[in-house]
Parts: C-alpha cells; structure tokens; sequence
C-alpha cells in the first residue's frame, strides 16, 4: 500500500467519526442542497442545459490542439503572453521569472486550484516574495496554513466561531464579534491595503473562450477584477481543458457552473480578460500573461475512454453530493481535487499512488447524476480499477484470491459444498462468541457490525428440500 | 398459461439471507408465475467486476449466459445484481462474441419490484403488514435501472402498512461491495447517517429492494442496539399479516 494510501486511511477514520466535523458538513450541505435544488427549478429544462453543457465540453476537448492554437493567436495579437507549459515546474519557473524581472515583492491572488495543483504559492514565498490570498475562503484556510477543503467553497469545514477566533489572532482584531458582516468587514481592511500595494495579480480561469481569446473569470467577492487590474502585471494561470469553443457558449455555461457551485442564477461578477491594457483605457494590467498548464492532461486527451474527464468544469457539484466525502471531507483525500472528480482525476494526473481513490467509493453514483457536464464519473472510477489491475501488480494475495474465487463459481457443486462449510464453521466462531475477534475471518464487516447473519440452510437447499415442489 | 420465470438469486443472497428469496418464489407464485430455480447459478461476478477484475468476472458472466440462455424472464431480488447483469455485461464482455447475447439478455432481466409492475402489471399482492415503513433507494436501482416509483406502487397497495418518508432516503447507505471491507471506517460512517435518517422518520422498519444494503444498515442499527428492523420488499409483500 502506498504511502498516500495509508495517510488517507488514517485520516478517514478519524473524520468520519468526528461528530462535530460530520455535523458542520451536514449543515452546510443542507443548505447547498436547497440553493441548488432552487437553482435548478429556475431552469425551464435544466436536463437539456446540462446536455449542452456537455456537447459543448466534448467539442472544446475533441478539438483541444485547435482551440488552444486559436486561444493563442488572439491573446498574443493584442500583446499578451502565452507560456504552454508542460510540468508544474516550468510554470512555476516562468512565473517567478516574471514576478522577479518586475521586482516583485506582493502579490495578489485570486481563486485558483491549478496554483495549488502546480503549489505555485510556496515556489514564489521561496523567493521571499508574499502572496496573499484574496477569495475570502481561501484568506481564511492560508490564516490556518491548511489547502483549501474544498473546490468552490475553501473554508466550508469552519463555523463562524472558528474563523473569529483566528481573525481575532492573526488579524490582530482582539474585539471581533461573531457578525459575518464584521468578519467580512475586518478581512476586507486588511485585503484593501494588498491589493494597493501588489505589483502583480495572478488569477485562474473559469474558462478559456477561444473564438473570442479571453480568459473568463467568475467570482462572487470582486476580488478577481482587483487582482486582475489593479496590478502592473497579471499573470492567469489555468488547466488547458478550460477551453470553449466559442462566446456565446458561455450564455449557456455560465449559468449552470453558478447553479451547480452555489446555486446562484449567475456569480456576482463575470469578468474576460483578453490582454493587457490598451490606449484609452482606464484600467487593466501593463502586462498581461497566461500560462497553459498540461501537467498531465494530454495524457488524458490520448485516452479516447477518460478523455470526457477533462469536460469538468470545476463546480463541486460532485463534492457536496458524495456520501464518502460527506464524512470524510475534503482534507482527507491529500489531493488538490477532492471528492469524486478528485478520485477519478487524480490517478491519471499523479499516478499509481493515489489509485487507492479510484476505490474509495461505494460507487453510488449520485455524483454523476448532479454533473452539470454529465461526466460518467462513477463508471469512470470502474475503468480506472480495471486499468489499475491490468498494469500494475495488485496485492499477491488478492489476485490469488480472485482466481481461486472465479475457479469456485464455475463448479456449483464446490460452490455451494464451501457455502454449506464456511456456515457450518461460521455458525461456531459465532457459538464461541468470537465473532469480529482476530479468528473471524469476516472480521473486516462484523468487527464494525452487528454480526452478519449466519443461516443454517441456503436457498438452495430449501429450494431442494420442497420449495421447488 | 402461467408466465415462466426463472429466479437468479444472488450468491449471497442464496447463502446468507435465503428468507429473501424464499419470500421472491412466494411473491412471484402469487403473481400467477411459474418459477424454477436453475441450480447450476452460483455468482453474477460483480465482486471481481468492481474490484478491477475483469479477467476473473468474464467466466461468471459467461457462465450466467450459458444457465440463463433459454430464460423466458430472469427475475432477481436485488437492483445491484440486476445491474451487473442489464448494465455491466454488455461492457465486461465487449470484445466476446456473447456480446450481443449479453444486451439481449439483459433486457429479459429484472428486478423483482421492476417485474412486478412493469412487466406483469400488477401491483396489489394482497400483502398485509401492520407496521410504519420507510423506504430507502438503493443506489443501483435508482440511478443504474432508473426505479423509482415502483417499489413505492407496491409498498402503496400493502394492508395496514403505513409509509413514512426518511430525509435525505436517495442517499447511499454506505455498502459498496468490498468498499464496506475494503474502507470500513467510511462505510460505517455512511451507514450510521443512514441510521439517523432511518430513525428519525420513527419508522418501525427501513425496506429496500436491494439485500445488501439492509444487511449493512441492519449491521449498523444492531451494533446501536436500536429496536429498528429491516425487511426487503419481497419478504413485505410475502407477509398476510
């Protein structure tokens, strides 16, 4: 087992039966669960805005290499900067080598899970240069020196309480109340001198619109348009499956991203960003890049089964509705995409060390059912354990185990003889009062169970004995 | 004539809650059907299927085609194995030539609830059962065979039994198959939500059409030592009181 593997399986015991943490979640799931449910009735047909979601998704991702080209032409026409780059590293590289030619000592920081992917924050710290969080969530989870919990909603795991007492701390606030409106307030004065002092905005991107060559940014706080055009310079860091084919599509996407991520008709502010500022202009970047994170992804674009997995368009619709990450929320996974989209994405981004994720799922399959671009993601979390066994060696004695298992289920008679033995011996390990002891063999289910029952006679010795006439 | 029904009862199904099927032939007969019981049947082959095995859950599959092939209808206990067979065969066995013996098999398939109301148009069993109810969906039903309203027909028409709806009752008990070895502690975890919903509707007892979630949700409520019991539908519309 891996190290990772271990890691999660430590921490998912002790969140799932932390009763405070599960509580929180419920809450705030609760009340996701009826914004979006809201969100969705003011659909006239919110099944057909998915489908063209997806149709949508499908062709930016079919046609990738088109569209990224096209993406290109039109930023670099109005002066902007595009780095295709291949690894976290040579993204990190490039933006350092931007922040240090300006002379950078802050800089501002919009959502972006792909800087977290890439840890683009402590590459530039390393530097000695500071960079502040901006999105109210994210200020919050970099005040506790954690990742973020979640995708859209980085703070989700804190109550009010929680996050006066460490604004109280590290703000230097001793007299905070508890009034969100006073949080908010208190985090804002602080965030107010950033943004005025920062020499350089880096942001993510919702979408990247090729026909039109701008990056699409959607935020709720109007921290994305500071960080994007107060400073000197504004670098938008992104995933290249963030591509869509045209403008007009976003008619469509924005919309469902804002009903799936929080339930809102539409974000507060929708921003398109397509280079850096021109004469006339009264605000925008002098310099403007963009930086093309593959990291892996084309690997999943060659992959003609998976390749729908890039279709996602980061609304954690996925997380909120998972049972799993219900309990064990979002810290657990060890990953910077949690919950399902996270499980089947992860292995292929990062490889065999995180394939225990493609199995912790009781494959319910409600995350696909909420996909606003209808990704299979459940069956996806199939293919990638049938890949898994196929190139890898599992454990020897699983594979025994499967062989032996499959050469009993061809021979009915040796199948139910080991049926009639395993209850016979079943049925005195329980007489013993052994059951879920070290000598149980089905300890793993009843040493967390009531005993599971233990018949004396199967079906199909009743069905023998008269059953069948 | 009586329709023909052949009974493909999970393994275990067959060796660790055989009351269920029982309660299926009981169903079924009343329902005016004449039901066998292949003997040869033993696994559907979904363990090895959802552990990544497809090598090892390729022989069950075409072993299953092989008992079944002369099936007028396959009539099954469990929403879970119904998937595996409707769903997942064709997909398993995408490169065989049984392929197309799998899609055409898969769709003489169904589950019991399924069955009953879609195929043979009947909902009343003439079942009675004098206790509060709460239905949980299993997962593979509903989001796999897309059964919704039929076990709530049928629970509907059941004498002196009383409904009651649980929050949240579309949410995953937390079974899995060998998730609920594999990852226990999240298992348990779900299930335990499971639980509060279930007692907090204050019913009596949870049903599902699927066995294995209520052997896990009945491992949960037992280590609670809660008074809350669970039945599968079938052994519902078996009951005359």
């Amino acid at each position: 087992m891996s190290t990772a593997a271990q890691q999660f399986l430590r921490d998912a015991a002790q969140k799932s039966a932390d009763l405070v943490h599960r509580e929180i979640i419920r809450k705030n799931m609760e009340s996701y669960d009826s914004a979006h449910l809201r969100g969705r009735s003011r659909f006239q047909d919110w099944e057909s805005a998915r489908r063209r979601c997806q149709e949508i998704k499908r062709e930016a991702i079919n046609h990738l290499d088109k569209y990224l080209l096209q993406f290109e032409e039109k930023v670099t026409a109005r002066g902007g900067h595009v780095l295709w780059a291949e690894t976290s590293e040579q993204a990190c590289e490039y933006i350092a080598a931007v922040a240090q030619r300006h002379h950078v000592k802050t800089i501002v920081k919009s959502k972006s899970m792909v800087t977290e992917e890439i840890r683009l924050a402590p590459a530039l710290e390393k530097l000695g240069i500071h960079v502040w969080e901006t999105d109210l969530g994210e200020y919050i989870v970099q005040l506790r020196n954690e990742p973020p919990y979640h995708i859209v909603t980085p703070a989700m795991h804190l109550n009010r309480q929680q996050i006066a007492e460490l604004f109280r701390e590290k703000l230097n606030e001793p007299n905070l109340s508890e009034d969100p409106q006073e949080l908010v307030k208190a985090a804002r004065r602080k965030m107010r001198k950033e943004f005025f002092a920062a020499e350089m905005g880096i942001s993510g991107a919702n979408f990247l619109v090729a026909d039109a060559g701008v990056v699409a940014i959607n935020t709720n706080e109007g921290n994305g348009r500071l960080s994007t055009s107060v400073p000197r310079v504004h670098i938008a860091v992104t995933g290249i499956e963030k591509m869509i084919p045209r403008l007009e599509d976003l008619a469509t996407l924005w919309p469902v991203l804002a009903t799936s991520g929080t339930g809102q008709p539409i974000t507060t502010y929708a921003t398109m960003i397509g280079g850096p500022r021109r004469p006339g202009e009264a605000d925008g970047p002098e310099e403007f890049h963009v930086v093309l994170v593959d990291n892996g992804r084309s690997r999943l674009v060659a992959h003609p089964d998976e390749r729908e997995v890039l279709h996602c368009i980061r609304c954690g619709a996925c997380l909120n509705i998972c049972p799993v990450y219900r309990q064990i929320g979002g810290h657990t996974y060890g990953t910077t995409y949690p919950g399902p989209i996270g499980s089947v994405l992860t292995p292929h981004l990062r490889g065999k060390e995180f394939e225990h994720l493609s199995y912790a799922s009781s494959l319910c399959g409600a995350c696909t059912s909420v996909c606003p671009v209808r990704i299979d993601l459940h069956h996806h979390l199939l293919h990638n354990r049938r890949d898994f066994v196929q190139e890898h060696d599992t454990k020897f004695s699983e594979r025994m185990a499967f062989r032996f298992w499959r050469t009993a289920m061809q021979y009915p008679s040796l199948y139910a003889f080991g049926g009639v033995v395993a209850r016979r011996a079943m049925r005195l390990l329980y007489a013993m009062g052994l059951a879920g002891s070290v000598l149980d063999p089905a300890r793993k289910w009843n040493s967390r169970r009531a005993p599971m029952p233990m018949p004396s006679k199967s079906f199909r010795a009743q069905w023998r004995k008269g059953l069948g006439r | 004539m009586a329709r023909k029904v052949s009974l493909f009862v999970p393994c275990f199904v067959d060796q660790l809650l055989p009351q269920v099927a029982v309660d299926t032939v009981k169903v079924l007969r009343r329902a005016g059907c004449e039901v066998d019981f292949p003997q040869d049947q033993t696994c559907c082959g979904q363990p090895a299927f959802n552990s990544g095995y497809w090598n090892d859950a390729r022989p069950c599959a075409e072993r299953f085609l092989r008992v079944f092939s002369d099936a007028e209808s396959i009539v099954c206990p469990s929403g879970s194995c119904t998937t595996m067979v409707r769903v997942f065969y064709p997909e398993l066995l995408i490169d065989s030539p049984a392929r197309a013996e799998a899609v055409a098999l898969g769709q003489r398939t169904f589950e019991l609830s399924e069955f009953l109301v879609k195929v043979m148009g009947v909902t009343d069993l003439g079942a009675t059962f004098p206790h509060s109810v709460t239905y949980h969906a299993s997962c593979h039903g509903l989001r796999e065979l897309k059964l919704r309203e039929e076990p709530l027909q049928l629970l509907a028409k059941v004498k002196g039994l009383k409904l009651v709806e649980m929050a949240h009752f579309d949410e995953c008990c937390g079974f899995g198959g060998t998730f609920a070895t594999k990852f226990g502690d999240i298992s348990v975890a779900m299930g335990e939500s499971k639980v509060d919903y279930v007692t907090k509707s204050g019913a009596e007892y949870v049903t599902a059409i699927d066995p294995s979630c209520l052997m896990h949700v009945e491992g949960v409520l037992g280590r609670r030592k809660s008074p809350t019991r669970t039945i599968h539908l079938a052994s519902i519309l078996a009951s005359q009181g």
